[in-house]
C-alpha cells in the first residue's frame, strides 16, 4: 500500500513556529534559525521513504532534538579545542546568547530527553501524555525525563 | 510550583522569520538535490497563477479557482512530495509568462515536464503545444493529426486535463464552426487569451 505524504511544505507551514520555539528553548537564539533548516533539510531527505504519516509532528521534534543536541556538542568541542586544557564545566554549554541567563545554559547541558521533555512540560505547558506524544515515549518515561532533569537542574542552580 | 518551573515556563521567545527560512530552505535542499518541486505565485491579468517546476522543466500551472491543497496534494502523490514554496525557482516561468502577457514573447522556451500527462491526453497535448501563437486548430482537426479523426470529444476532454494550461495552449483549439468550445478554466480566460493573441473569432 501506498503512504500519502502531505506536500512537504505544509509541514513547514504547520510545524515551523513551534518548532522554532522549542530550539529557541533548546540552543538559544544564534544556533535556533540554524538547527531549525537543519531539521527540516534531514526531514526532507528523509521523507519519500516515510513508512507511514501517522506522527509527522514527533518525527520533525525528533529530529529538532537531535539537531539541538548537535549544536550543543559542535560548541561544546568547538571550546575545547579553543581553550585547550582550560576544562571548566562552563564550557560545556554554547556561550550566552541575548536573552539567555544562567538556567537556560543549565537547561542546554541536560541529556538530550531531559532537556527535549522540559522544554515539552514548562515551555508550551504540556500535559504528560502529550510530552510522551511528541517525544514518541510513553507518558511514564516523560514524566521521569522531567523529574530528573529538574533533579539536575536544581542542584546546578543551587551550586 | 516550584521557583525553577515558574522560570523554565518564562522561556526566553523569538519571532520566526518565515521568509527567511523559506528561502533558505528553498536554496540549501536545492543545492542538496532535495528539491523535487518548487512552487510559487504569479500575477497575471487573467488572476493569480501558481507555477509548479521541477528539475526537469514547468509541470503544473493552477488557476486562482482551483483549490492548491487539492493540487499540491495531487502532484504530492504523483510526482514528489519533496515539495517546497520556493520563488527563486520559478524566476524562469515568471519572466516568460510576463513577457508572454506583455506581448514581448508569443512562444516559450521553458522545458516542459509531462510527467503529469499520459496516453492518449499526452498525445493530444503535445501536439497542442505546436500550435503557434495566433493561429487555432478545431479539435476535429487536433483529433486527425493525432490518428483518431473521430475523437473531436475524447479530445475535449483531453484538453480540459491539461495541467499546463497558457504555456500548452490549449486555449487556441475552437469549434470549425467558430464556437470557443470548453476551457477548464472558464470561458472568459479563453476569451482573454486569444484576445491577447489576436485571434478572438468575430462571431464570439
Amino acid at each position: 500500500m501506498s503512504v500519502h505524504l502531505p506536500p512537504f511544505q505544509r509541514l513547514v507551514d504547520d510545524h515551523a513556529a513551534e518548532l522554532h520555539r522549542f530550539l529557541v528553548a533548546s540552543v538559544g537564539f544564534v544556533d535556533a534559525d540554524d538547527c531549525l533548516q537543519e531539521t527540516f533539510l534531514s526531514a526532507l531527505r528523509a521523507y519519500p521513504r516515510l513508512r507511514h504519516a501517522d506522527n509527522l509532528r514527533a518525527w520533525l521534534y525528533t529530529i529538532a532534538q537531535r539537531k539541538a543536541t548537535d549544536a550543543v556538542r559542535g560548541h561544546r568541542r568547538h571550546r575545547a579545542s579553543d581553550l585547550d586544557g582550560v576544562a571548566e564545566e562552563r564550557l560545556a554549554s554554547p556561550p550566552p546568547t541575548p536573552g539567555d541567563d544562567a538556567l537556560w545554559i543549565s537547561v542546554r547541558g541536560l541529556p538530550a530527553k531531559q532537556r527535549a521533555a522540559l522544554v515539552h512540560r514548562f515551555v508550551f505547558d504540556l500535559a504528560y501524555r502529550d510530552v510522551g506524544e511528541r517525544m514518541g515515549i510513553s507518558e511514564e518515561a516523560a514524566r521521569q525525563n522531567v523529574s530528573a532533569g529538574l533533579r539536575r537542574l536544581r542542584k546546578e542552580v543551587d551550586r | 510550583m516550584t521557583d525553577l518551573e515558574q522560570q523554565l515556563r518564562a522561556a526566553p521567545m523569538a519571532d520566526l522569520d518565515r521568509r527567511g527560512l523559506t528561502t533558505a530552505l528553498a536554496q540549501r535542499a536545492g543545492k542538496a538535490a532535495l528539491l523535487d518541486v518548487a512552487y510559487a505565485e504569479i500575477d497575471s491579468p487573467i488572476g493569480e497563477l501558481i507555477v509548479f517546476v521541477t528539475p526537469r522543466g514547468l509541470l503544473r500551472i493552477k488557476y486562482a479557482d482551483e483549490p492548491i491543497e487539492g493540487v499540491l496534494a495531487d502532484v504530492a502523490a504523483r510526482v514528489s512530495p519533496r515539495i517546497l514554496r520556493a520563488p527563486a525557482r520559478t524566476d524562469e516561468a515568471r519572466h516568460e509568462l510576463e513577457a508572454y502577457f506583455g506581448l514581448r514573447r508569443r512562444s516559450f522556451n521553458l522545458p516542459i515536464d509531462w510527467s503529469l500527462v499520459h496516453g492518449f491526453a499526452g498525445r493530444i497535448l503535445r501536439r497542442t503545444a505546436g500550435i503557434p501563437f495566433g493561429d487555432v486548430r478545431s479539435y476535429g482537426q487536433l483529433a486527425a493529426l493525432a490518428g483518431s479523426p473521430r475523437a473531436a470529444r475524447a479530445v475535449g476532454n483531453a484538453l480540459g486535463s491539461n495541467p499546463i494550461p497558457i504555456v500548452v495552449p490549449c486555449h487556441r483549439v475552437l469549434h470549425a464552426d467558430g464556437g470557443l468550445g470548453g476551457y477548464s478554466g472558464g470561458l472568459d480566460r479563453k476569451r482573454y487569451l486569444l484576445a491577447l493573441e489576436g485571434s478572438l473569432p468575430t462571431r464570439d
